[in-house]
């Protein structure tokens, strides 16, 4: 077990290397030089020269590279050069945002999607079990920020029951939460069910029943750990469509978050908040996957104990 | 209802709705089984053994339903119950053993746990209580070092331990009866004949009665002590097991002894039997094992047999014993 | 019920009853996929409708018109009229160009690329495998909408840089599965047969290997083109994709979003158009799996 996670972490240290490596080429392969993007075309080529030296853009790739590195393991990630603050403070404050969202929005996604599945699985081919399906395929297929326009006009613009924009009150984050929690909501549904389903001809749910459980308590007692263990896997992979999502839901509600900082690095041409920006959602997920992996590990005893 | 049967099943019809028509999987069962007795029930994959087992279980699942019949345990019908009243005597007084020890028990609890919660669902005992009675029927079913399995997962352990496990789970709650179907086929013979005087100890030790689902009259002449013999739904001929080896009268249950190997006789091909189970959707119109009998006659072809009683207690579902008592019509 | 399935003797009814599977097989067949099938239908009008956008849409998609401004849907504009006075059904149907060409063109490259790495890593293993492997780690582990942002940070906005960077990130997930499915028949007798007389690599994973990742391939191209959409859709949504004033669907909704309150429409009709034809794709790739590859599940 021990050994796994230790492999597991290991194996999660090139992946992390090569993503930072694969954003700083990418951000370094853009035209022209990055000194002069940042003060304009217009100013002296000496001053430019001397910013150039002072944040070593000077130096070979390489040496910025691992510079870069060293830095960001000490949490510096470099100073923006539009707003001449640290990169990590200003991520930090806009991520306090993002995770606060894709925290509520993981919490509405999971008790709906769970919820739903387990109740289509329960009944079947049934009415409820067809209405909650093509729900939760009306959910995957709903761009995010179409759920959240909609949410806005209705609840926010017509019945006037939250705030339209912003992300001061918990009022105000209830709209964007699940406007982003609604198209995970759907695939966790679809995948719960169809995992109850197949685990309900298992033999072990006939010795449920045997056993004299009512078929509630088969479904919560024995169908359901089978059944979600696939569906914390899915969970974890959706961390990163969730970030991804995210940048859309705030652009809608006018949250200050990360998707704000990243649109906003674009069009200022900020490459150092870009980068990290980019390098610490990233970090996030590969984090977060590891999380799930090992979580997975520990909840199944085929794997926990080894056969 | 004769004195000391404690399952009564009488006339037992239990159909699928398919598709295609009504498969009639069960049709007119009738067994009784007396308190504390072993009980077989034999025949080839499909003639509806096991199809019996889940009626009386109450588990059979849609397209498939009990149509007709009464299943009384102990004076009691509990034929058509709501599923909460089905539930209390599920794993209670009627317990069920499966054949595939390897998928049976659920994965991702520990085998003591699972037993445990037969008892804690069925008993007002402590969980403490509980797991004590769980170690205690481990050692009864000769499980080693209970203590230490009671954490086993089933991954951990052997098929014939995972079967021995299923065996505490049924019988923890002391049942009346206990259904077991083809408990052993899926063991190695040598741990199948362990399995088979474990259960029949068990039945003598605590009174339970055992209704054994099996294809194998060897397993059925070592621990039974009546045989139900069925083809096609019906039961073709039944007796007590002594009575049935020494006298067998119905030639589905000749040919299905003849099939069996045997050491002091010398074949240069093992004999079996001409034709295959037919379609329950196309029954023939008279007696359902006529297309495959020698001794078939035109009447055979257009009527159905009753079941005869040639003897008290043996009956026999063909025409050469038309003369004897009904047992039941048609 | 086992019984019924089985055992079939060779008599007369029995023949009849065989007929009747058969029967209830196609009937369920098409029970169960009439959803795809109608999805289809639906992809069909629309390629057709994107194809002669000219001749199909009521007005020219950029014709302006300033006293034409901002109109409610009615019987001249059925889906009423923008901030500049254009006809948003004529827009929405020269979106779906955009939108399908988005769709197809860079996931059919990206799926390619990720075809031809799976073969290679699953079949030749050990280094080669490792190095693409951790690749399609490394970009698995970007959130895919960030990545792509990147791409526009580096080669500038617009849609043709946001078509190829969604051909040359996509591929990862397109690796992994033809990788496991290489490794698969890898191992089955056939391909051992036929690298046992020494037929080239390179024709075994032609003859033999390909061939037979071709439906889950099919299935998996099925449900990576909405997501491709989705992705140009986000894009342009924020403002990094497609650029005014190109009918861009995406775009069309963040350009909506300020009359919102008012004029509602603007935002909804393209989300919605948006919302049908990754439905259509969906429900599509659904069925396809159903039928060509029940083993590929929800990923």
């Amino acid at each position: 077990m021990l050994k796994k996670v230790a492999e597991r972490i290991l194996i999660s240290i090139p992946v992390l290397i090569g993503v930072v490596l694969a954003i700083f080429i990418m951000l370094r392969i853009v035209p022209g030089d990055p000194a002069t993007t940042m003060m304009g075309e217009h100013v002296n080529p000496a001053v430019i020269e001397k910013i150039s030296r002072e944040m070593g853009l000077d130096q070979p790739y390489y040496v910025q590279f691992f510079k870069y590195i060293a830095n960001a393991l000490h949490g510096d990630f470099g100073t923006s050069y539009r707003l001449n603050r640290g990169v990590t403070q200003i991520i930090l404050e806009a991520f306090r945002n993002t995770v606060k969202l894709s925290l509520l929005a993981a919490v509405v996604a999971w008790i709906i999607g769970i919820t739903a599945g387990i109740v289509a699985a329960i009944r079947q081919n049934r009415l409820l079990d067809r209405l909650f399906m093509g729900c939760a395929l009306l959910g995957v297929s709903m761009p995010v920020f179409m759920t959240a326009l909609v949410l806005q006009y209705v609840f926010a613009f017509k019945l006037e029951w939250f705030p339209v924009a912003g992300f001061d009150s918990f009022r105000a984050m209830v709209l964007p939460a699940i406007a982003l929690g609604w198209n995970s909501a759907g695939s966790i549904a679809r995948m719960t069910r169809s995992n109850l389903v197949e685990i309900m001809q298992d033999d072990y749910i006939r010795t449920a029943r045997a056993k004299g459980l009512l078929e509630s308590g088969v479904i919560i007692g024995h169908a359901l750990k089978n059944a979600m263990l696939p569906v914390v896997t899915m969970m974890a992979l959706q961390i990163s469509s969730m970030l991804s999502g995210a940048v859309l839901t705030e652009s809608v509600f006018g949250v200050p978050g990360i998707g704000r900082l990243a649109v906003n690095a674009i069009e200022t041409r900020d490459m150092p908040l870009l980068q990290g920006t980019v390098v610490f959602t990233t970090v996030l997920i590969i984090i977060g996957n590891l999380t799930a992996d090992l979580l997975y590990n520990v909840l199944d005893p085929r794997i926990r104990e080894g056969a | 209802m004769s004195e000391g049967t404690v399952l009564d099943i009488r006339n037992l019809k239990s159909h699928f709705f398919t598709a295609r028509g009504e498969v009639p999987a069960v049709d007119g069962v009738s067994i009784q089984v007396p308190a504390g007795k072993i009980i077989g029930i034999v025949g080839e994959s499909g003639c509806g053994k096991s199809m019996t087992a889940m009626s009386v279980m109450g588990l059979l699942r849609y397209p498939g339903r009990v149509v007709d019949g009464t299943i009384t345990l102990e004076g009691r019908d509990i034929t058509h119950l709501k599923p909460r009243e089905l539930a209390k005597i599920r794993g209670n007084e009627i317990s069920m053993i499966f054949q595939e020890p390897m998928t049976s028990l659920n994965p991702v609890y520990q085998v003591g746990r699972q037993v445990q919660e037969a008892i804690l669902k069925h008993q007002k005992v402590g969980r403490e209580e509980a797991k004590a009675r769980v170690i205690e029927m481990f050692r009864a079913v000769g499980i080693p070092e209970p203590e230490k399995r009671y954490h086993s997962y089933p991954h951990q352990l052997s098929g014939g331990l995972r079967q021995r496990v299923m065996i505490a789970m049924a019988m923890v709650c002391k049942p009346k009866v206990m259904i077991a179907d083809e408990p052993t086929t899926a063991l190695d013979v040598t741990i199948e004949a362990q399995i088979l005087r474990l259960m029949k100890k068990l039945c003598k030790e605590q009174g339970t009665s055992i209704i054994l689902i099996t294809h194998n009259m060897g397993v059925v002449a070592e621990i039974c002590d009546y045989v139900y013999v069925m083809y096609a739904g019906k039961v073709m001929e039944r007796a007590e097991t002594f009575a049935l080896f020494e006298k067998t009268e119905h030639p589905y249950t000749k040919g299905l002894l003849r099939s069996i190997p045997r050491l002091d006789e010398k074949a240069d091909r093992l004999y079996t039997i001409e034709g295959v189970v037919p379609n329950l959707l196309h029954l023939p119109k008279g007696c359902s094992f006529c297309t495959r009998c020698s001794q078939a006659t035109e009447r055979c072809r257009q009527e159905r047999p009753a079941l005869y009683e040639t003897e008290p207690g043996h009956g026999v579902r063909c025409f050469q014993y038309e003369g004897e008592v009904k047992l039941d019509g048609e | 019920m086992e019984t019924s399935e089985k055992n079939m003797t060779l008599d007369h009814a029995d023949q009849i009853g065989e007929a009747d599977t058969w029967r209830d097989k196609v009937k369920t067949l098409v029970r169960q996929n009439k959803l795809a099938a109608f999805a289809a239908v639906m992809i069909l009008l629309i390629v057709f409708a994107a194809v002669f956008a000219p001749f199909v849409a009521p007005y020219d998609h950029l014709a302006q018109s300033l006293t034409d401004r901002l109109k409610d849907p009615g019987a001249e504009h059925w889906l009423g009229t923008d901030e500049l006075g254009r006809d948003v059904l004529s827009r929405i149907i020269f979106g779906a160009r955009i939108s399908l060409t988005i769709g197809l063109v860079p996931t059919l490259i990206s799926m390619s690329i990720g075809t031809v790495l799976g073969v290679c890593a699953g079949f030749y293993g050990g280094k080669v495998d490792f190095v693409i492997m951790r690749l399609a780690d490394v970009m698995l582990a970007f959130p895919s909408l960030l990545l792509a942002m990147v791409v526009t940070y580096t080669m500038g906005g617009g849609l043709i840089n946001i078509f190829i960077a969604l051909s040359l990130i996509n591929w990862a997930g397109t690796a992994r599965v033809v990788r496991s499915q290489t490794l698969s028949l890898k191992e089955k007798e056939y391909v051992e047969a036929a690298r046992s007389i020494g037929v080239k690599k390179w024709t075994i994973m032609r003859r033999h290997i390909l061939p037979n990742c071709l439906p889950s391939l099919i299935v998996l191209f099925t449900l990576n083109i909405p997501s491709a959409i989705l992705s140009e859709a986000s894009l342009s949504f924020l403002g990094v994709g497609a650029q005014p004033p190109s009918a861009s669907w995406g775009l069309m909704v963040v350009r909506g979003k300020k009359y919102l309150f008012s004029e509602p429409w603007l935002c909804i009709a393209p989300c919605v158009a948006i919302m049908i034809v990754v439905l259509a794709f969906n429900f599509l790739g659904d069925g396809l799996r159903d039928v060509l590859d029940p083993y590929l599940k929800e990923q």
